[in-house]
């Protein structure tokens, strides 16, 4: 597979049944998902923040880019990300932050 | 004594039969038959045509999966809906092996009810989130997971029945 299709496939959207739901704890759905990077980019700025700490510190964010994105690239930073245990803002801007520099490098 | 139930008619023996079959499904239609004073035959007739009627939908062994040394949680799932997916979210949700019990109520929002069970917190979560969260319809989910059980009895039927 070329880059161009690569990225193409990375930004690509999802079918509902592959979105990333939002939690905020055990079985507790916010009524937010996201169905593509975009996306998600974009629910990073809304969603409450103890969905973005309980998502990051079970490493479902890590999960769901590398399985169902399929970017290890990104995958890989969030997880660089979970070991330094960000929470509050923090994490958000952080989160936000590698997502969208790596949408904009898959977009070029 | 006679009761109507969507065009089935139900007189005192028949309910006197159905409230001994709720306290011991196993019992012998000679014995049941004794106890009502009336022929077993007339007790294997009267079951036969309440199981043919739906009236009785089935015999089951209640276990008691503490002693038998199951490993599982309960959650009560309470689902918001759009009103206009609500039945077919709750019809999807009766689909699930995980999914014990299902409710529609009415309160401000459309609610969906329901009694989950699973092996632990994170098949659980795995559940809600792969099964339930991309049900169309769903706005958004609560769940409470069940710490202690005071109470889990059937509708046990008591004294007569009046007619309509």
């Amino acid at each position: 597979m070329n880059s161009f299709s690569s990225n193409s496939r990375i930004l690509r959207k999802l079918p509902r049944e592959n979105a990333f739901y939002f939690f905020t704890s055990i079985g507790n759905y916010t009524g937010m998902s996201a169905m593509s990077l975009e996306d998600f980019i974009q629910k990073i700025k809304e969603v409450n923040i103890k969905s973005l700490e309980f998502h990051l510190h079970r490493g479902d964010f890590q999960k769901w880019t590398d399985e169902t994105l399929e970017d290890k690239e990104l995958s890989e930073k969030i997880r660089s990300l979970q070991l330094l245990k960000p929470v509050g803002n923090t994490l958000r801007d952080q989160l936000y932050f590698i997502a969208s520099k790596r949408f904009e490098e898959l977009k070029k | 004594m006679k009761t109507k139930n969507r065009g089935n008619v139900l007189d005192d023996l028949d309910w006197r039969i159905l409230q001994v079959l709720q306290e011991n499904a196993r019992q012998p239609y000679m014995e049941t038959g004794r106890c009502l004073q009336v022929a077993h035959s007339t007790i294997h007739d009267r079951i036969k045509k309440m199981e043919e009627q739906g009236i009785i939908e089935k015999y089951m062994a209640i276990v008691n999966l503490e002693k038998a040394g199951a490993k599982y949680i309960t959650a009560i799932m309470t689902v918001f809906t759009d009103p206009k997916e609500s039945e077919n979210v709750a019809e999807k949700l009766s689909k699930f092996e995980e999914v014990l019990e299902v409710f529609t109520s009415l309160s401000e929002e459309l609610l969906i009810i329901a009694k989950v069970i699973a092996e632990d917190q994170e098949k659980l979560h795995l559940f809600i989130a792969h099964s339930v969260a991309p049900l169309a319809g769903v706005l958004r989910i609560r769940t409470s997971i069940v710490t202690k059980k005071y109470k889990d009895e059937i509708f046990f039927i008591k004294g007569s029945h009046d007619s309509e």
